[in-house]
This record gives structure tokens, sequence and C-alpha cells, in this order.
């Protein structure tokens, strides 16, 4: 059941990725920042916990969920920790995700090279 | 051609310029995306079993999803599944991994300091921006309104 709901709700959330992919002229950078931003926003105002609560993987595998631990990450610090907490609650929250994106990041892109386009 | 005016021209070209095929990009969108979130919630399951709590096995299932992007693109293969998934490959954290690394792949030549390390953050880069930048409006928001 609970892949399932991961599946569906994933899905879901990626399928309206896609109609806003083919109806405007969005790239997928401005697709990943548009998603990013509408995590941080729900997430805010907690609106997207629960999907998370509900859905597992499926909301916090796409980057809304990466939104979403960010601003979680930045009002636990600003409530625990004050105005030093409103700074470093976000990255706190999403450290595992940014350190790994970028030494996995600079190991794959030394190791591989691009693919030539045929 | 010299008949046309700007404005001609765009109806023109929006005419020839075909739709993409709509119910069929949203249900692959859907299958591909789905397929990543149910691979993430096998991780977190196996992390979880093996005794870590809530928080940890949320970590390291972003690590562990972020190392399978990066992999699958260094190796070609994101590409592909990005060909034909679109945003179902492209709005998962494995779309933010392939984000950096196929760039910083594509400018090596370019050399370490500014080709890899600059080029990983063609789009990382805004993402942390305004993801960062957001998560610290957000917790002084939320100092002002206590």
């Amino acid at each position: 059941m609970e892949y399932i709901k991961a599946f569906v709700v994933g899905g879901i959330i990626c399928l309206i990725g896609q109609v806003i992919l083919d109806n405007t002229k969005f790239t997928p950078a401005h697709l990943l920042l548009t998603f990013l931003l509408s995590g941080v926003i729900l997430g805010a105002l907690g609106l997207y916990q629960p999907i998370v609560d509900f859905a597992g993987a499926g909301a916090s595998i796409p980057i809304s969920g990466f939104g979403n631990s960010l601003a979680k990450g930045a009002i636990k610090g600003a409530n625990e920790k004050g105005i030093i907490g409103a700074f470093t609650g976000g990255i706190e929250a999403t450290g595992a995700g940014v350190a790994a994106i970028i030494l996995f990041g600079y190991i794959m892109a030394v190791i591989f090279n691009p693919k030539t386009k045929d | 051609m010299d008949k046309f005016n700007k404005k001609d021209y765009k109806k023109y070209s929006d005419k020839k310029v075909p739709n993409p095929p709509y119910l069929k990009n949203m249900l692959i969108a859907f299958l591909v995306g789905g397929i990543f979130c149910t691979l993430g919630q096998i991780i977190t399951n196996i992390l979880k079993s093996n005794g870590l709590d809530n928080e940890m096995a949320a970590a390291g299932t972003s690590i562990s999803m972020v190392l399978i992007g990066a992999l699958l693109t260094g190796l070609g293969l994101y590409d592909k599944i990005g060909k034909v998934g679109g945003a179902g490959a492209a709005v998962p954290i494995t779309g933010f991994a392939n984000s950096i690394v196929a760039p910083a792949m594509e400018y090596k030549r370019e050399g370490f300091i500014f080709g890899v390390a600059a080029k990983m953050f063609t789009v990382a880069g805004p993402v942390l921006v305004y993801g960062i930048g957001g998560s610290v409006i957000v917790g002084l928001i939320t100092l002002l309104l206590r």
C-alpha cells in the first residue's frame, strides 16, 4: 500500500510538471525551480507535510519535497534557536542531500564523458 | 516571407508547430515519476528496517537517490530516460542530480575549476539560491509572527 501511494502521488506531481512543460515555454530547469519554490511556499504554510505523511517518498522525492524540507527546517530552527536558527535550519535539514549532490556530482562528472549524440 | 509582419508570422508558425501529444506525455511522466518515487520508498523502507529513524532514513534516501541520478547521468542513461519521461525524469531529485552532472561533464575540457566545478551549478546554483534564500526568509517570517 505504501508503494502504491508513493507511486501514485509521485506520479501525479510529475504529471503536473508535464502539463506545465507542454503548455509553456518552460525548460526542465524552470520546472525544477517552480516545483522547488512551490515546495518552500507550501511547506511554509504547513500544506506540504500532510502530503509527505500520506505518500512518503511520493512527496519527498520530487524536488518540491526538497523545498518543503528547507522551509520546515527553517521554521524549526527559528523556533528553537531564534534568528541564528532561521539561517541554519534550512541547510541543516537538507544538508545530506546537498553534500551528496556536490560530491557525487563532481565524481561522476570527472569519471564519465558525455556520450556523443547520434 | 517579406509579406509577413511579426504578428502574422507568429500565428503562421504557431499553426505549423505540431502540438505535443499531451495525453501520452502525461501518462509517461506519471509512470516514470511514479517509478522513481517508488524506488525512493523502497530505499526508505530498507533503511528503516535496518534501524534508522525517520529523519536518518529520509537523509539516507536523498543521498542514495542523488547517487543513482548522478550515476545514471554519467552512464548516459538519464538523458534517454529524460527524453522519454519528460517531467517524470526532471522533477524527482534524481533529475536535480542530472542537472548538475550533465553540464559539468559537458564542460570538462574547460578544466576542473571553471569547467567541471563551476558548471555543476548552472541549474543547481539558482535552485540553491532560491531554495536556501527562501528558507531563510521563511525562518525570519516565523520569528516575526511569533
